[in-house]
Formats: structure tokens, C-alpha cells, sequence
């Protein structure tokens, strides 16, 4: 008995065998992150096969936007991933500014990256949050909110929103900061800078947080190529692709200068720009554990990045410069752009017959691509790590379901 | 996109895959044919130099002027493309590919157009294709799955159809 009692726990787990059964996870399951049902073939605690079915967010914006300007489709855009509108935005205005092959101010781009990399933080901040309650926990949920909020509000004195920004449109932005909000900002970073730590001492290093995490849904560099998954997912893996720095020169120009490292591990170490704890023993690439320290590694990156634009910003003497006009003709052609959101590359594509309205438009969603491999990651693996797996993923179902 | 050398490789290693080619617009692209389409596709992520080992994107295009004063005045046979964004991880490259079809199966309405899967190729093709299988229509041979994704099983047409109507009722909602 007592021999029975020192053995792993999952290999008892592992060994009670039933009927089997199918099981159906959703749609409306709080841990799946909007609504996405799962259907689930077990045996036992064992699940043999996993099935998403998704489409119950699918509301036709590509559709909806073959009869808007490009610029009015902006809204649509926010409606997306409205966890990080604002990448969402720059998507797609970068997109529409490749066909009209035309350049913001300097201003305007840097204060694309201050925003964009802020609404990285507050996106990231939910996927953490959101993926300590999928695991049971809930403290870890109200501290990335609590920090959150006050993102939000920094938003909502940008624009007037705090979800649904609609803050960088074609041709540079709809307005400038008001007066302060810099300080606020800065106020904002210096304040949450230590609450990180917190976060690494009630996630990252906590011993059930690391053993429901590591060496789960463990994803190979080729077959998360192969499934064309992006972003952290990618980078949990050990591949070394971050579009900020590996992207399109349109893309890249905007971060000309700053200087950050890639998340990624590399030759065995995570980057060494800052303290970060180290990896638990039982973690190995490519699992749910390493795909969560990509995030938090890539909030202290942000925080960098927010700091240096803060800086380029203030120091910009030009005007920012007035977005194009609602209804700007369009070239004949087609332009996809993808650009590093914060759950992976979202492309958009373009395809213009030289009116103002675009003939077709085209998102292509990180978080679907990063989806698709649920399947694989979810095969043979416990029914309580099925939640472990697709928190891990970050999906948002406004952007895969668009 | 760097070096074009593997075009001229392509060509010779798969005969009259290349059917047309545009390199100096802002996304270079060629045409394959939509006979050559699997073969071009392995061909580029195994065969080739620059490993095009992603499929990032794949949308099909209706053009269809519904107009009929429009389209009186464009200068296109009506058709369907499918346009395919490749990417290669180690040489951090794209290439973009389109496949033209006709908009019906030997211009019978209703018969879907049909092109080889690429789902063999790279196994993120699967949900790509569903979805323009769903939404635009394409039935994708060799496909091991091929049903809707975004929309309902039942749901009739298919919606970025340039000449989709909705539906006057669906299960007893009204649809316009």
C-alpha cells in the first residue's frame, strides 16, 4: 500500500479505465474563454480525442467590411481581439497604409508603439488572470484586474473607450494625448513594476501552479510551425520569431531604435535583462508553463518598450499629423500585413478595384491558427488539463471567430 | 522577398506550374496552376531553398460585379481566386500564391469549384480550408474533413459570395 501511495498520483489516474464516453465542455464554460464548446472523447479521467467547434462569436465582419471604407471597418477591427483593440487597430491601419504606401508622422509612430505595447500589457494581464482561474485559482484573477483597471482608465482618457478603442485609424490617430497623461503613465509603470513580482509568487514559482502546468500539453517547434501557431505559443516552443523585430520594414520601422530582447528561450536562458525567476526543474519547452513565462517575461518587455517610446515621444517636436479621410480612394492591388499581437501574428489583407470601398478584406486570426492544435495538445492528457491546455493557448473567440 | 532564384528552380523542377507572376508589386506573387497546385506546394516546403515551411493565410476572392452597369465597364471574366501567404520561418520570407478557378464547377450554378487540398502539405491548412469552404464555397479535394466551421451545419450558401442573399428565415429567425 504505502508503495502504491509514493507513486505519482496521474499514473493511478492513468490506470482506472471505464466505458467511453463523450463529454461536452461548453459553450458556455467559464474556463474556455468566451464561447467555445469542446467535445471531449474519454475513458476514464483520459481523454482519447478533443474536437473544438467554434463560430458561436461569428458575426460576418469580413462580410460587413466589403461595404464600409477602410477606415470605417476600424470599429470592426476592435470587435476582434477586444482584449488588445489597439494592436487590432494597427493591424489593420498598417495594412491599408501598405497599399496606399504612405507614412505617418514620426510622432504618431511612436506613439503607436506607447499605446499598443500598454494594450499588450492589459491583454496579457487577462490571459495570466483569466488562466489562474481556469487552473482553480482566483486571487491571481483579481490582482491582473486590479492593475487592469487602472490601464483601462489611462485608455479611457486617450479616447474616450475602455474596450473598444478605435484609437490608431488610417493615417496616424484620432487624437493626441491630453495634457498629463504622460506623467500618469509614467506614475502607472513605476507603481506596477514590484507588483510583478507578486505575480511570479502566486503563479509562476507557486508548487501547484508548476505541477499543473509544466511538462503538459508539451508542443514541438515543427509541429507549432507546421499548425502555423504565433506568438508566445511559438516562442513557449523555443522558436526565435518575433515579428517586432523579424516583420515587414512597414511594421519594423516602427521600432527602429528601441532596443528589447525577444522572449524566447535561447541556448537553455531565458533573456537575463532583468530578474526573473528561474525555470521549475520539471518544465520543459513547449509546455503550458513555458508558453505562460513567455507572457510574463513580455509584460517586463513592454514596460521597457512603453518607457523608451514615453521618452521618444516627448522628445518629437513635429505635429502628429491628421488621419486620412473617411472615405480615401483606394489603389487598385492588395496588400497583407501581419503584425506581432499580443496572442500572436495577426495578418490582415486588402484587396482594392480602386474604389474607396475594398473588393474583399481578410483577417487572419492568430488565436485560430493557434487553436487548431488543441487537438494535438489535448490527446491523452487528463480531462482537468484540458482547461491547463487551452488557457495556455490565450485564445480570445471575438478574433477566431471573427 | 529575398532572391528569386527558386522561381527559375521551381520551374524546372515542376513543369507549367507557373502560369503568371507579378514581382514587383507589394506583395510578389505567382500563379500556379490549379492542376500543379499540391505538387508546387510540397515542391516549396520541402524541395525548395528557402523552406516555405508556414501557410499563414489562405482567402478566396469572388469577382463578380453584381452591378450589371459595372460590370459592363471591368476588364475581368468572372472568377474565383485563392490566394495562399506563405512564410519561411529560417529565412524569414513570404511568397504569396494565387490559384484562379472558375466561380461554378464547368459553369453549372450550384456545382462548388474544386482544387486539391494543401492540408497534406501543412496540417494548419485543415481549419483554413474549412472556413473558405464555409464561407466561400471552394470544395478542396483530399480534404479529410471538409464541413463548415464558422457557420451553422445546416446554414444554406455561402456568405462572401459576392452574390450571397441571406436567407429569409432561419429556424424561425428572421434573417432580412
Amino acid at each position: 500500500m504505502s508503495q502504491i501511495l509514493d507513486e505519482d498520483q496521474r499514473i493511478i489516474e492513468f490506470d482506472v479505465r471505464t466505458d467511453e464516453m463523450l463529454v461536452n465542455m461548453g459553450p458556455q464554460h467559464p474556463s474556455t474563454h468566451g464561447v467555445l464548446r469542446l467535445v471531449l472523447r474519454t475513458d476514464g479521467e483520459i481523454v482519447s480525442e478533443m474536437e473544438p467547434h467554434i463560430g458561436y462569436l461569428h458575426r460576418c465582419a469580413e462580410k460587413i467590411g466589403e461595404n464600409l471604407t477602410a477606415r470605417q471597418w476600424i470599429p470592426y477591427t476592435d470587435r476582434m481581439d477586444y482584449l488588445a483593440a489597439m494592436n487590432m487597430n494597427l493591424g489593420w491601419a498598417l495594412a491599408v497604409e501598405k497599399l496606399l504606401r504612405y507614412q505617418v508622422s514620426e510622432k504618431a509612430r511612436h506613439l503607436r508603439v506607447l499605446i499598443t505595447e500598454l494594450n499588450r500589457i492589459a491583454s496579457h494581464l487577462v490571459g495570466m488572470g483569466a488562466y489562474g482561474l481556469d487552473l482553480g485559482t482566483f486571487s491571481p484573477f483579481l490582482y491582473a484586474f486590479r492593475e487592469r483597471e487602472k490601464l483601462l482608465d489611462l485608455f479611457e482618457e486617450v479616447c474616450g473607450a475602455r474596450l473598444t478603442y478605435s484609437y490608431i485609424t488610417v493615417g496616424g490617430m484620432t487624437a493626441d494625448l491630453p495634457p498629463g497623461w504622460l506623467q500618469r503613465c509614467e506614475a502607472f509603470l513605476d507603481q506596477f513594476e514590484p507588483v510583478i513580482r507578486e505575480y511570479h509568487t502566486l503563479l509562476t514559482t507557486n508548487a501547484i501552479f508548476v505541477k499543473r502546468t509544466a511538462n503538459i500539453g508539451v508542443l514541438s517547434p515543427e509541429m507549432a510551425i507546421d499548425y502555423g501557431c504565433t506568438g508566445p505559443v511559438l516562442r513557449g516552443s523555443g522558436v526565435d520569431i518575433d515579428l517586432r523585430r523579424d516583420g515587414e520594414s512597414i511594421y519594423t520601422a516602427m521600432y527602429d531604435g528601441y532596443a528589447f530582447e525577444v522572449a524566447v528561450m535561447k541556448n537553455g536562458h531565458y533573456p537575463r535583462d532583468h530578474e526573473y525567476p528561474a525555470v521549475p526543474k520539471d518544465a520543459v519547452l513547449g509546455d503550458c508553463w513555458h508558453r505562460f513565462f513567455v507572457r510574463m517575461l513580455e509584460v517586463v518587455q513592454s514596460m521597457d518598450l512603453v518607457r523608451q517610446s514615453i521618452d521618444r515621444y516627448s522628445q518629437c517636436k513635429g505635429p502628429l499629423g491628421e488621419p486620412l479621410k473617411l472615405a480615401e480612394k483606394l489603389p487598385a492591388g492588395d496588400a497583407y500585413l501581419e503584425t506581432e499581437c499580443p496572442k500572436g501574428q495577426m495578418g490582415f489583407y486588402l484587396v482594392s478595384d480602386g474604389t474607396s470601398i475594398p473588393w474583399r478584406v481578410r483577417a487572419r486570426s492568430s488565436a485560430f491558427s493557434n487553436l487548431a492544435v488543441s487537438p494535438e495538445l489535448c490527446r491523452g492528457c487528463l480531462i482537468a488539463d484540458v482547461p491547463a491546455v487551452i488557457g495556455s493557448l490565450d485564445v480570445v473567440m471575438g478574433e477566431i471567430d471573427r | 522577398m529575398r532572391g528569386t532564384d527558386f522561381i527559375s528552380e521551381l520551374e524546372a523542377a515542376i513543369e507549367g506550374a507557373v502560369i503568371g507572376r507579378n514581382l514587383e508589386t507589394l506583395d510578389p506573387w505567382l500563379e500556379i496552376s490549379p492542376d500543379k497546385l499540391l505538387e508546387t506546394c510540397r515542391w516549396l516546403k520541402e524541395s525548395c531553398e528557402i523552406r516555405f515551411d508556414g501557410l499563414q493565410c489562405i482567402t478566396a476572392i469572388d469577382w463578380l460585379e453584381t452591378d450589371s452597369k459595372k460590370a459592363a465597364k471591368v476588364d475581368w471574366e468572372p472568377h474565383t481566386e485563392i490566394v495562399y501567404h506563405l512564410w519561411s520561418t529560417k529565412a524569414r520570407a513570404s511568397l504569396v500564391l494565387k490559384v484562379k478557378l472558375p466561380r461554378w464547377k464547368d459553369n453549372q450554378p450550384g456545382q462548388l469549384p474544386e482544387v486539391s487540398s494543401v492540408e497534406s502539405v501543412w496540417r494548419g491548412a485543415d481549419w483554413h480550408e474549412r472556413e473558405v469552404f464555409d464561407l466561400s464555397g471552394i470544395q478542396f479535394l483530399g480534404h479529410p474533413d471538409l464541413r463548415r466551421i464558422l457557420c451553422p451545419e445546416d446554414w444554406e450558401g455561402h456568405p462572401l459570395r459576392k452574390d450571397y442573399e441571406m436567407p429569409l428565415e432561419y429556424h424561425g429567425i428572421r434573417g432580412r
